[in-house]
């Protein structure tokens, strides 16, 4: 029987019952666009959580203290014994292949200016942080060497800061706010990174690290040795590819400051920015499959539909089997058809599903921070589970037409 | 008249051999077109055997118009069954048009209802939401035939039953009468070597099937087609030339009609089916 005969035949008979086509397509059609929306989505949220990353610096390796868990799950945990300023100096000092080191020292405080008040971490950085965080003020400057030095009482402010303390329209240039109740000049808004999953990466302010150190914090950034506790050592290593010995050195090297027995793990972490991809990586991927899997079940309920009504319909045309094949169907004629009506189903249930995930995308794309990626491989791979989806359901309702007895089939009432 | 001879003692019957290609008239009738011999279908029900047929033979040649009667549960619809390959005899031998049927498998036998056999049933078994001509052509799809000369072949079927204008006309729009019109053009259209007829006038009233009986006849008798009847009812088998009797599974009878009820009004009218039809249309 030839091809077009079918599809017309297919047609016909789906036309014939086009409510209950309709709502057996629909099965298809959400699972489909349920697929192709939360793949996009997922794919998405990977691409961003990378540009995220790699938006704070190339090549960057952080060290806090703690001991992070690698791989989905992760987190401090155990006693922190804090990172020193002589530990960034030894650092600094003896890593090879690096670019160049930075500390900070981060504490939450209380802005104030006017009536106004805002609580965020301010960050105590040196002058080398614009340069190694890839992160420039937007007005005014940033700290420079004089004002690490100096322990000057000189802020740059996170857009999101200014936005709490300042009136629209006013500058904040030179206007003294107060941190915890201590004076600072404003001498530069930092440019906006948005905010995303790290939370707002606005709410920030940035002081010498000095200043951070000696004159707003005192005790806290003061270890029980006496001496000065940093919160972060930056690295910038000279390239990707000796990334993982500049993380071995200064792993190495703190060990060795720190007199860890060699059978005992680290209590701090050393990560580069590849790392914390490749676990946010490996964490949204997971999320996509996951996401992936549920919409796939949506299309095994929409494919137990289209086996269900082709159950039913083989059951009322059963009259109509019998008649066919007493005018001479053979078995392999009644099995296309009713394969080829499933088929039928599902595929256009399938593209209607496309357009469906395809609008979903696109609402959560202006509606979200992040783009949604709808990939063709998806919507190929869609299109082909739906085919493969009406063949499997459809198949045991056809066998059970071709099957039939052709003398039972025209005595069936 | 009918040359067939005949027996009621149940041997077969056997036809002298004619040379092929003679044009299928019935003064071809020495031509046998069902050669079936021994024909047992035997069915199991646990312990207790069921014979619904037990040892028929049966010859019918080209161009006859018979009639299988018998009460129901006789037997006669299993030997439609068989006669009209959607079954298998449990023993005995059957030849359809020179095809031995009995070693066929299930793709045969559908290449050999397909293309020799026209069933018309009681119950029509047109398509619905399907016009008329879809309805003709399905045989012919099944037969592989080109859309073009499909069309073609099924639109001369319907006018040959007096359809002519009702080509488009959706099954469940026609009377039952016309309906079985249709369904004797699908039987005719692949040309077969006989129609078998399974109570065609069954679901009609005694007008449309008086129609129908005059439609078999004159098909029978203008283009020489070999139609067999499968019925309960005398006066349905009063219309054929020749009645084979069964009960219990046997042929009881087999005799020649020599006077047959004349469906059609009158002869003489060129074409008193389709006048009709276009008179109840108008």
């Amino acid at each position: 029987m030839l091809l077009r005969e079918l599809i017309k035949l297919a047609l016909n008979t789906l036309a014939a019952n086009k409510t209950r086509a309709f709502l057996t397509m629909l099965g298809i059609s959400i699972g489909v666009g349920a697929v192709i929306a939360l793949m996009s989505i997922g794919t998405g949220v990977q691409a961003y959580v990378t540009q995220q990353f790699a938006s704070a610096g190339a090549n960057l390796i952080g060290v806090v203290p703690g001991r992070i868990q690698r791989g989905p799950g992760g987190g401090a945990f155990g006693s922190q014994a804090p990172l020193t300023m002589a530990d960034y100096r030894a650092v600094a000092a003896n890593t090879p292949n690096i670019v160049d080191a930075s500390a900070d020292f981060s504490r939450p405080a209380v802005f104030a200016y006017a009536n106004n008040t805002s609580e965020v971490n301010v960050t105590g950085i040196l002058a080398n942080f614009s340069a190694i965080r890839n992160w420039n003020a937007r007005l005014g400057r940033t700290i420079d060497e004089a004002d690490v030095t100096g322990r000057s009482r000189v802020v740059a402010l996170g857009q999101t800061v200014v936005n709490d303390l300042f009136e629209p329209g006013e500058d904040p240039l030179d206007k003294i706010v107060r941190i915890n109740n201590v004076p600072f000049r404003v001498i530069g808004v930092m440019e906006s990174k948005g905010s995303s999953f790290l939370g707002d990466q606005d709410a920030v302010a940035f002081i010498p690290l000095t200043t951070a150190q000696e004159r707003l914090f005192g005790q806290q950034a003061q270890s029980v040795n006496g001496e000065r506790i940093v919160s972060t050592i930056y690295v910038q290593a000279a390239n990707k590819d000796v990334t993982p010995a500049v993380i071995s050195s200064i792993d190495a090297l703190l060990r060795e400051r720190r007199r860890i027995p060699a059978d005992e793990p680290s209590d701090f972490s050393a990560l580069s920015q590849d790392e914390l991809i490749n676990t946010f990586g490996a964490v949204t991927g997971v999320l996509t499959v996951f996401l992936g899997a549920i919409a796939a079940i949506s299309l095994l309920v929409g494919g137990i539909g289209i086996m269900n009504i082709m159950l039913v319909s083989v059951t009322e045309r059963t009259r109509e089997i019998g008649l066919r094949k007493a005018i001479g169907a053979k078995p392999s004629a009644i099995l296309t058809q009713f394969l080829t009506e499933a088929v039928f189903l599902s595929l256009i249930g399938g593209l209607v599903g496309i357009g469906i995930g395809l609008g979903i995308a696109f609402v959560v794309s202006q509606v979200a921070d992040f783009q949604p990626v709808v990939q063709a491989g998806a919507i190929v791979l869609a299109v082909g589970f739906s085919v493969a989806v009406g063949l499997f359901f459809g198949i045991y309702p056809a066998r059970r037409a071709a099957r039939l007895n052709p003398i039972d089939a025209l005595r069936f009432e | 008249m009918v040359s067939l001879k005949h027996s009621t003692n149940g041997l077969l019957h056997v036809a002298a051999p004619q040379a092929n290609g003679q044009p299928p008239t019935r003064d071809a009738g020495s031509t046998a077109v069902i050669e079936a011999h021994d024909i047992a279908k035997i069915y199991r029900i646990g312990d207790i055997e069921v014979r619904a047929l037990d040892g028929v033979d049966v010859t019918i040649h080209r161009g006859e118009l018979t009639a299988i009667m018998g009460p129901s549960g006789s037997g006669k619809s299993t030997l439609m069954n068989i006669l009209g390959c959607l079954d298998q005899p449990t023993r005995g031998s059957y030849k359809l048009d020179g095809v031995d049927v009995e070693k066929l498998n299930d793709n045969q036998l559908a290449t050999i209802r397909n293309k020799k056999i026209g069933f018309v049933f009681q119950s029509f078994n047109l398509l619905r939401r399907t016009s008329a001509i879809d309805n003709v052509e399905q045989p012919l799809i099944y037969a592989g035939v080109a859309p073009r000369e499909r069309r073609e072949r099924a639109k001369a079927a319907l006018e040959a039953v007096g359809l002519g204008n009702r080509l488009k006309h959706h099954a469940n729009e026609l009377s039952g009468g016309q309906q079985q019109r249709v369904a004797i053009a699908r039987a005719l259209v692949t040309n077969p070597a006989i129609i078998l007829a399974d109570e065609p006038t069954g679901n009609l009233d005694s007008k449309s099937g008086a129609e129908i009986m005059c439609l078999f006849q004159r098909l029978n008798e203008e283009k020489g087609i070999t139609v067999i009847f499968v019925t309960h009812d005398p006066r349905i088998a009063q219309h054929t030339r020749r009645v084979i009797r069964i009960a219990d599974g046997k042929i009881i009878g087999d005799d020649p009609i020599t006077d047959p009820i004349v469906a059609c009004p009158d002869k003489a009218l060129p074409d008193p089916i389709l006048e009709k039809l276009e008179h109840a249309a108008a």
